[in-house]
């Protein structure tokens, strides 16, 4: 972009970037859409593990009652921005992010943020369903009883909902004594969001969470998906383009390109709806992951 | 493409080398079950032999009364040998296996690759290759004489087998909590849990078989031992339910001093107390087992 010129400037700049080949992209700002409430908005976002930075360049806001989607190739960082969004990033050894990322507002790695309490409002499910090693109940009141809800009748009634909401009540409502190991991989899957929503949260991010999955199972989840975005926001990391297509509103396609020192970094190529993300791509590359052509 | 041609004559009969190969099957087979029964062989002689000459003076009055005070005397049981090693053990364990259980979650759940927990294994490592019977010099140095006349006790019995103890159940800790997968520590996190409630309500629920069969492994071995207690619990011919005063004494002691007396009933009192000793070990274990499979079933909501 050329400076802006100021009175007296005698020095005409000349544009010396062939035609042929696009500028850098600055990921195009739609800029404030009215009724788009904004939850995270991320803005020059790097994160690193220990001195390599894994994913730079990340700008994107994500809306409320939407699901936004995270597509792109593997190594391409986007369950590691995915993690940073309720810190579970922490967790992994000197990884360390850059930039900022605000949730309502509110800076998440600000210095009197606590990592639990972020977590309890931004629930998250894995690519393996990881049930405790407990009964059914007990994994849906796991959530509460950290927040002290002791009384049984008021734990019933969560596990009741949070089961009801998660579509899994009906199957499991005989036997919720009986150890949630016993649970298909599918219905463990629906046991986990039903765990992440027994807290009440107010984002859902969701890592891959139909790779384990049959179609049948995918099928569930991705309408449950559509049901919990009229009270919740969610955003979800998938391999799967198809699905990112089926139940996303906005699509955030990322690649892995190497750096000066050879480096492979990912980053955020295009965020934009999904519909036209996946029709009229404004970036090459997007299009070329998309139509199969690499990735 | 053309389809291979197949060779002429029956196809699935076995080829050539098959008779080396099932001798090679049968030699490793003769070679395993060898190897078992060599293992085997020495376990089941020495229980039979110790059941053999223990049984000649077991029996209830055996297992109630008092020493007697001549070892040349028929009369007279291992009451207070029985008493002794149940204080001295369960007081051992009760040390050992909190402080090792807690060490064991600081090396993996908080220490992990720091330059204290590196110091704190390496001791530890050289710890469970201490000498029992140095443990046992240890603890009378630095318990037993600077309280004089008053420092046998089964507690001091309890401090030595303790130290033996420590570094195995630390180990043990470490390596099962090693062994919890990462994602249910993940997802315990993701719901907003702190740390210590994931390691008490998650991960120690997980380990937890493992970490009483290892500790479970170690009080068995302790109660064995008989170097350490030598010259730390002093020695009675009378019972006494004293864990912190008081000298003692614990099958293992009466094992060794009556084997090496020249009176037979010395000598078949030592097998009657063997006999004794392996029983509640034995018992020790089962109850452990049959508890830590409750306790499974439970937490895992399998019932």
């Amino acid at each position: 972009m050329p400076p802006a010129a100021t009175a007296g400037d005698t020095i005409t700049r000349v544009d010396l970037t062939p035609t042929q080949v696009r500028p850098p992209e600055v990921p195009a700002d739609p800029g404030p859409v009215p009724g788009r409430e904004v939850v995270f908005d991320l803005s020059t976002v790097e994160i690193f593990y220990g001195e390599a930075r894994a994913v730079t360049d990340v700008d994107l806001d994500i809306a409320r009652n939407e699901i936004s989607a995270f597509i792109g190739p593997s190594g391409c960082g986007k369950t590691t921005v995915l993690r940073s969004l309720n810190r579970m990033h922490d967790l992994t050894p000197g990884a360390r992010v850059a930039g900022t990322i605000t949730y309502h507002g509110e800076d998440l790695y600000g210095p009197k943020v606590d990592a639990a309490e972020v977590r309890r409002r931004i629930g998250m499910v894995f690519q393996k369903p990881n049930p405790f090693p407990k009964s059914i109940f007990d994994n849906i009141a796991y959530g509460p009883r950290i927040n002290g809800v002791r009384k049984r009748s008021e734990l019933e009634g969560i596990v009741e909902q949070a089961l009801t909401r998660a579509a899994l009540w009906g199957e499991v409502k005989e036997k919720l004594k009986s150890s949630a190991l016993s649970l298909s991989g599918g219905q463990a899957q629906r046991l986990c969001i039903a765990r992440a929503l027994a807290v009440d949260p107010d984002v859902l991010l969701m890592d891959e969470p139909c790779s384990a999955l049959d179609p049948i199972a995918t099928a569930r989840i991705e309408d449950l998906m559509e049901e919990l975005k009229e009270t919740l926001t969610i955003v979800i990391v998938t391999h799967n383009m198809q699905q990112a297509a089926r139940v996303s509103d906005r699509t955030a396609f990322y690649t892995a390109e190497a750096d000066d020192n050879g480096r492979r970094v990912g980053k955020l190529v295009e965020y934009d709806a999904t519909a036209t993300i996946f029709t009229k791509p404004s970036d090459p590359r997007t299009e070329g992951y998309i139509t199969g052509r690499f990735g | 493409m053309a389809a291979p041609t197949l060779p002429a004559g029956a196809v699935l009969q076995p080829r050539k080398g098959t008779g080396f190969r099932q001798f090679k099957s049968a030699f490793a087979t003769v070679a395993i079950v060898g190897a078992f029964v060599a293992a085997a062989v020495p376990l089941v002689a020495l229980v039979y032999y110790v059941a053999r000459e223990g049984l000649k003076v077991f029996s209830w009055e055996f297992l109630t009364t008092d020493l007697p005070f001549s070892q040349r005397s028929v009369e007279g049981g291992i009451y207070p040998a029985i008493i002794g090693t149940l204080i001295i053990t369960v007081g051992a364990t009760l040390i050992a296996v909190p402080l090792g259980v807690m060490g064991g979650i600081y090396l993996n759940e908080y220490g992990a690759r720091s330059r204290f927990a590196a110091i704190v294994r390496f001791l530890s490592e050289i710890l469970t290759g201490v000498p029992s019977i140095v443990m046992g010099l240890f603890i009378y140095t630095f318990w037993v004489l600077p309280r004089g006349a008053d420092g046998f006790s089964a507690l001091a019995g309890s401090l030595a087998l303790g130290a033996l103890m420590l570094p195995v159940v630390i180990r043990t800790s470490e390596e099962m909590l090693k062994l919890v997968p990462h994602e249910l520590r993940e997802g315990s996190l993701a719901l907003g849990s702190r740390k210590s409630r994931t390691i008490r309500t998650v991960v120690l629920p997980h380990a937890a078989p493992g970490i009483v069969s290892g500790s479970l492994l170690a009080v068995a071995r302790a109660a064995g031992e008989t170097a350490p207690l030598l010259f730390v619990i002093g020695a009675t011919n009378l019972v006494n339910w004293d864990w912190l005063s008081g000298s003692n004494t614990a099958l293992s002691v009466q094992i060794f001093g009556n084997a090496a007396s020249p009176f037979v009933p010395a000598q078949e009192r030592a097998f009657g107390a063997a006999v004794t000793l392996i029983l509640i070990v034995f018992l020790a274990t089962a109850i452990a087992r049959i508890v830590t499979v409750v306790y499974t079933r439970r937490v895992s909501g399998a019932a």
